[in-house]
């Protein structure tokens, strides 16, 4: 989890992830962010995310976005 | 049959009156012989297309859905076995699935290709190599790229497993046909769209009131707006060496305005008859020319277009397995800054390039693509230097800020959508160096203006109404037009209603020596 946060913290330092919710309802993420987190993930945790998984659900917040890493590393 | 027509009118009121009178269960069964029928206007024989979309949408979906099936039940039955069989043979099902929707988007989009892009291929052979290839003259069915990229996004939604395939194909067709949306979208989601569909709706006289309100408001945009500034852009265009300069500073207003009165008219009109009948359509527009910059406008123009190739065509690009291989490869040679744009910029190119030839099979379409793809990117790259500058002077929060965006963002997605317009590209960047080269602002006061095909009333009408429209956004921007109604006494809902169909019979472009103009994106 700490991983995943050093890398949303580069794409916008000033989030706190720790308690948004919102990240791509209140529009923090737009799609190019995403695109760049999902390569990010997919260094770090060596999981690809599809992009069936891109849904606000799964990206609202750091703790969506790792419990999606988690299953996706179970798989 | 279009929605500004006599015949629209006497539809729809037939339709409506059926739909509260006859039992609730047959509703949707009525709206897809409703929506048959005014499809069939458009020509019997376009049906065709309509149908095998229909037939290989629904088939595609069910095949798919089957092969999700067996292998959720061979996991269940087969729960002892090592992750990696479990892994292999899911792999094995998913070459399975994902063959079933290759087919299925092979054959829907090849006809596509076939009939709308045969002869821009054929002419640009001839054009490059010499060669006299007949071009074919095919008749691009009414509404197909809607309704067809509505259907697929189905199919792909059922591949994705986001819900199961719809296994009568009676509803697949009402989805693919449903006739307020069928001609120019908005493109919607299976998901959203079949609960309203397949429900039994009561009357609801409030639903009714603000689907009606909605549909003489779309009319207002359409008639009173659209169409009285469409012989002038006629004319400017018919005549490039009579007008350019001033001429083309005011196209491309003109057009700005065309457009969006005519484009979100129609879809005032689609979702207002779909509420009539109780069933909610996804919003289309979230009054885009308030944006302060492109990639806000194009989150807020079209819509379900854009998402559309964000969902299935940007993202998987984005995140497929060969453009995480490039990326990486990318960043060791460029370096990590430059290198993990690289998918961005791949899919964007893509998206944009795919967008252009989406709306026509023309240059112009293409290079309007392009050039929207190429703001985009730049603006994106100068983001962290704008944010420089204005945390150095610090205006970046007013009010008169916002309206310098606002302004700079109206007049650059104008200036690019001038192409749809002069539909030649070296001629549309001639005319744009006009305005520098002869301005000729005179014919701004000598009269010039209303040798045009309008007249000064037909101005002044326009003018009114842009006025109008200028106002229902704002006061829309803060606060929902229905939410602001909502508090209102029920006799200022029907004062507005009458008074709106009124300014629409008075002031409306139609009737006798008028031919109401087709709405432009009937066209794609």
């Amino acid at each position: 989890m700490d991983e995943l946060l050093d890398i949303l913290k580069e794409l916008h330092p000033e989030v706190d992830y720790e308690t948004c919710t919102t990240l791509v309802d209140d529009k923090i993420l737009d799609s190019f962010d995403i695109v760049s987190l999902i390569t990010e993930v997919s260094d770090t945790f060596d999981v690809r995310i599809p992009a069936s998984e891109i849904i606000p659900e799964n990206f609202n917040s750091a703790e969506s976005l790792w419990a999606l890493i988690e299953k996706l590393m179970d798989e | 049959m279009s929605f500004v027509s006599y015949q629209f009118i006497l539809f729809l009121a037939v339709l409506l009156v059926l739909y509260y009178v006859l039992p609730r269960k047959v509703q949707w069964m009525l709206l897809l012989a409703g929506s048959l029928t005014f499809y069939a206007f458009s020509g019997p024989k376009y049906l065709i297309y309509m149908a095998v979309t229909i037939l290989t949408t629904y088939g595609a979906a069910v095949w798919i859905e089957k092969i999700w099936g067996a292998q959720d039940a061979w996991v269940k039955e087969h729960k002892g076995i090592s992750r990696e069989e479990k892994k292999a043979y899911k792999a094995g099902m998913t070459r399975k699935a994902k063959a079933v929707l290759v087919l299925c988007l092979l054959v829907n989009l090849g006809i596509l290709a076939v009939i709308k892009y045969t002869d821009f291929i054929l002419e640009n052979l001839n054009g490059i190599f010499g060669t006299e290839f007949q071009l074919r003259h095919f008749i691009l069915p009414l509404g197909i790229s809607f309704y067809m990229f509505q259907s697929l996004g189905y199919v792909i939604d059922v591949y994705r497993r986001k819900y199961p395939a719809e296994r009568n194909p009676a509803k697949v067709a009402l989805f693919t046909s449903f006739f307020p949306q069928v001609i120019q979208g908005p493109i919607s989601r299976f998901d959203d769209l079949s609960k309203g569909l397949f429900a039994e709706h009561k009357f609801d006289s409030k639903e009714f009131y603000y689907g009606l309100l909605r549909v003489v408001w779309g009319f207002f945009k359409k008639l009173v707006i659209a169409d009285r500034l469409a012989p002038v852009i006629v004319t400017l265009t018919a005549d490039t060496d009579k007008y350019p300069g001033v001429y083309v500073l005011a196209n491309i207003f003109f057009y700005a305005i065309q457009l969006y009165a005519d484009f979100t008219g129609g879809i005032d009109i689609t979702i207002g008859v779909a509420r009539m009948l109780g069933i909610p359509v996804a919003e289309n527009f979230q009054r885009p020319y308030f944006s302060k910059n492109i990639a806000e406008y194009w989150r807020r123009w079209h819509i379900t277009m854009g998402t559309w190739f964000k969902d299935y065509i940007f993202y998987p690009i984005s995140v497929s397995g060969w453009m995480l291989k490039i990326s990486k490869k990318s960043r060791e040679k460029l370096g990590q800054a430059l290198g993990k744009r690289v998918p961005v910029y791949i899919s964007t190119i893509v998206v944009w390039f795919a967008t252009g030839i989406w709306h026509g099979a023309a240059w112009n379409f293409i290079v309007w693509g392009m050039l929207n793809c190429l703001v985009l990117l730049v603006s994106q790259e100068l983001a962290p230097l704008y944010k420089k500058f204005h945390d150095k002077f610090g205006f970046s929060n007013t009010a008169f800020w916002d309206g310098v965006q606002i302004f700079r963002t109206f007049w650059l997605m104008g200036l690019i959508r001038i192409l749809d317009v002069y539909r030649d590209v070296p001629l549309t960047f001639r005319m744009v160096g006009t305005m520098f080269t002869t301005p000729n602002w005179g014919a701004v006061t000598d009269g010039s203006f209303l040798e045009l095909g309008a007249t000064l009333a037909d101005f002044i009408v326009v003018g009114v109404g842009i006025v109008i429209l200028f106002t229902v956004s704002a006061l829309a921007e803060r606060k929902a037009i229905d939410a602001r109604l909502e508090t209102k006494p029920v006799v200022v809902h029907y004062a507005l209603l009458w008074i709106l169909i009124l300014l629409v019979v008075v002031f409306g472009a139609y009737g006798i020596g008028f031919d109401a103009t087709q709405f432009i994106y009937n066209q794609f």
